[in-house]
């Protein structure tokens, strides 16, 4: 049995210009111990995937229209408070985007850290303390015994998000949600938070989840990658399938737009037009407008279908064979 | 320099304990002479008057017709009133009510105010509908109608002018606080909370109320003076505090009346009055200043 897995996922957000379906009938499942990427440009879903199962989306506006997320036997989508609340923190944790905004400034970061070990487990404050700092020098903060007993505004970025995983991880989760942790980093730092996320996920042996734009962080991270766009998947493969057998035109694009990738003095790459408007219904391939391979056929409603063991895509005409990278 | 703005240094062995906010805001505040004088002095005035029952020369009912109103002397420092009494005692067991009105208001808008604002500001919804509109209501009734109401029907006591005035207190607190947590509430931080599974309590005593108490803080030290002014109307109307127990409005009023033939029954009780006023004043503006965060990235 797979350690997470999530069928139909379907979540929206009522606005006053409609419904945006800001994620429109996901499938994946996650194994014990796996990395899974989810690519995908801003506003294709793959944070309001994650965040959904953590039941983090602000309802409303946001609503889940249905789907299930089994995680050990538990429905994510449909458990009480309760429920989650012992989940939460305990066998899944979290971590953000901005390490700046993600810490309570008037609290220390020892009052913070503990914080999931006190709710989770039946510890006494003083052992709360111990395990704290020794998190603390685990994800690499230098003397931490001190610096525990600091506030948020003395951390720089990349110590703050190393708080941030240490607090993730203090209470040994089965599975982390990783939502773009290194995209407010600068370059070196990104490379440390990464290096210490794997070291962490080897230990403990936990599943991770790794939100990324970065198709470069996906490589060298992820064995598993699934591409979003538009609320749905397009494509689904491991790591080195998406690169080598790229079965997708808008993976590709994604590609294509690598500046690294390209000659010197060539222009960048850029996808052309704009992503669509989740709040229309979309017929057919949600790419097709800015597909350079786009047809007539096109229009007609797509779905996820393998076209190799763990590869699926939802390209029309890869899925025929007529078009290949 | 290292002196007034501590820096905390990276080398291992060496580091300092962390600064918080409140500590950094403290030591702004300490820079700040007006709002240190205005706070010692209001410290030191509500010692007195709290000591009054012990130390005070006469005591504030006791009355000497035979003497009637004299002007400060050695025996009455600062005079007797008409009906003879020592206006020193008068003013202050008169400054324990006034004091104690405006501390007790600030209880009742801190404990109150903050709680429900920030309950209703965290919940949004229905929940903050209903409870805002609880607010209005009782923002809409015209507040002397309203204590005056309180007074006809329970009766004059002390304790209902404590109760009158408090009932309205905290609700400018728990507007300020709902604004404040609502735009709180969006915060990462806040997601990451929940994310660690706090439930909705933890969250808003944990990491809600902390973060809004600069500006209760600000505010509180704004609701004395205003509460006290409010207390000195309701007596000046006769609503408030009875004879012969007096109140600085009390006095301010009964000096009023007589203020041509003994200008000092009007002068003493205003002076301690507004001194206070002024003192609580600038401690609440050296607040402001030392717990504005934007002001201390400078």
């Amino acid at each position: 049995m797979p350690l997470l897995e999530v069928t139909n996922l379907r979540t929206s957000f009522h606005t006053r210009h409609g419904i945006v379906r800001a994620v429109n009938d996901v499938s994946f499942s996650l194994e014990k111990g796996d990395t899974l990427g989810i690519v995908g440009e801003s506003g294709s879903g793959k944070s309001v995937t994650c965040y959904s199962l953590m039941r983090l989306i602000p309802q409303p506006p946001g609503r889940i229209e249905g789907g299930a997320a089994l995680f050990g036997g538990v429905d994510l989508l449909k458990a009480s408070p309760e429920q989650l609340s012992k989940i939460r923190g305990k066998r899944i944790s979290m971590i953000f985007q901005d390490p700046m905004t993600s810490l309570n400034p008037y609290l220390r970061i020892s009052e913070q850290l503990i914080e999931p070990l006190l709710i989770h487990e039946n510890i006494s404050r003083a052992d709360a303390l111990k395990r704290g700092i020794a998190a603390l020098a685990e994800v690499g903060v230098p003397d931490a015994e001190k610096r525990i007993r600091s506030y948020p505004h003395e951390f720089s970025g990349g110590m703050r998000q190393r708080v941030m995983i240490a607090m993730a991880l203090i209470t040994k989760p089965e599975l982390l949600i990783a939502d773009e942790p290194t995209t407010a980093l600068d370059v070196t730092v990104q490379a440390q938070i990464l290096d210490l996320v794997k070291k962490m996920q080897r230990e403990l042996g936990m599943a991770v989840i790794w939100i990324t734009h970065d198709l470069g962080v996906v490589a060298g991270f992820c064995q598993r990658v699934q591409v979003m766009y538009a609320g749905r998947l397009v494509e689904r493969a491991t790591a080195d399938e998406l690169f080598q057998n790229t079965a997708h035109p808008y993976t590709r694009a994604l590609q294509k737009s690598i500046p690294a990738l390209q000659p010197k003095g060539a222009a960048l790459y850029t996808i052309p037009g704009m992503p669509p408007d989740l709040s229309r219904n979309l017929e057919g391939c949600p790419f097709a407008p800015r597909c350079e391979y786009a047809q007539e056929q096109c229009k007609q409603p797509v779905e996820l279908k393998d076209i190799a063991p763990n590869h699926a895509t939802a390209c029309l005409r890869v899925q025929k064979n007529e078009i290949t990278f | 320099m290292s002196a007034e703005f501590p820096i905390v240094t990276q080398h291992a062995g060496e580091i300092e304990p962390g600064h918080s906010l409140w500590q950094d805001a403290w030591h702004r505040l300490r820079q700040n002479k007006l709002a240190v004088i205005g706070g010692v002095f209001v410290a030191i005035l509500s010692l007195i008057c709290l000591l009054a029952i012990v130390i005070a020369p006469g005591s504030y009912a006791k009355t000497n017709l035979a003497l009637g109103a004299t002007a400060p002397s050695s025996a009455h420092w600062l005079g007797t009133d008409i009906l003879g009494r020592d206006m020193l005692s008068r003013i202050l067991f008169g400054g324990c009510i006034s004091l104690s009105v405006g501390l007790a208001a600030t209880l009742v808008s801190v404990i109150i105010g903050v709680l429900y604002g920030a309950i209703s500001g965290y919940l949004g919804g229905r929940v903050d509908v209903i409870l805002m509109r609880i607010v209005d209501i009782i923002y809409s009734l015209p507040f002397v109608i309203f204590v005056i109401l309180i007074l006809v029907v329970f009766g004059k006591h002390i304790v209902l002018l404590f109760m009158a005035i408090g009932a309205v207190s905290w609700l400018d607190m728990a507007r300020i606080v709902r604004g404040q947590v609502m735009s709180l509430k969006r915060q990462e931080f806040v997601e990451a909370a929940v994310a660690l599974g706090l439930r909705k309590r933890q969250i808003i005593l944990r990491h809600m109320i902390p973060n809004v108490l600069g500006i209760v803080a600000i505010y509180a030290t704004l609701i004395v003076p205003s509460v006290m002014l409010l207390e000195a109307f309701l007596s000046f109307l006769g609503l408030g505090v009875q004879a012969p127990m007096s109140s600085w409005g009390t006095l301010i009023n009964d000096g009023r009346k007589t203020m041509e033939e003994y200008p000092w029954l009007l002068i003493y009780p205003s002076l301690f009055f507004s001194l206070t006023l002024f003192s609580l004043n600038f401690l609440g503006d050296g607040l402001r200043d030392a717990l504005d965060v934007r002001a201390s990235k400078d």
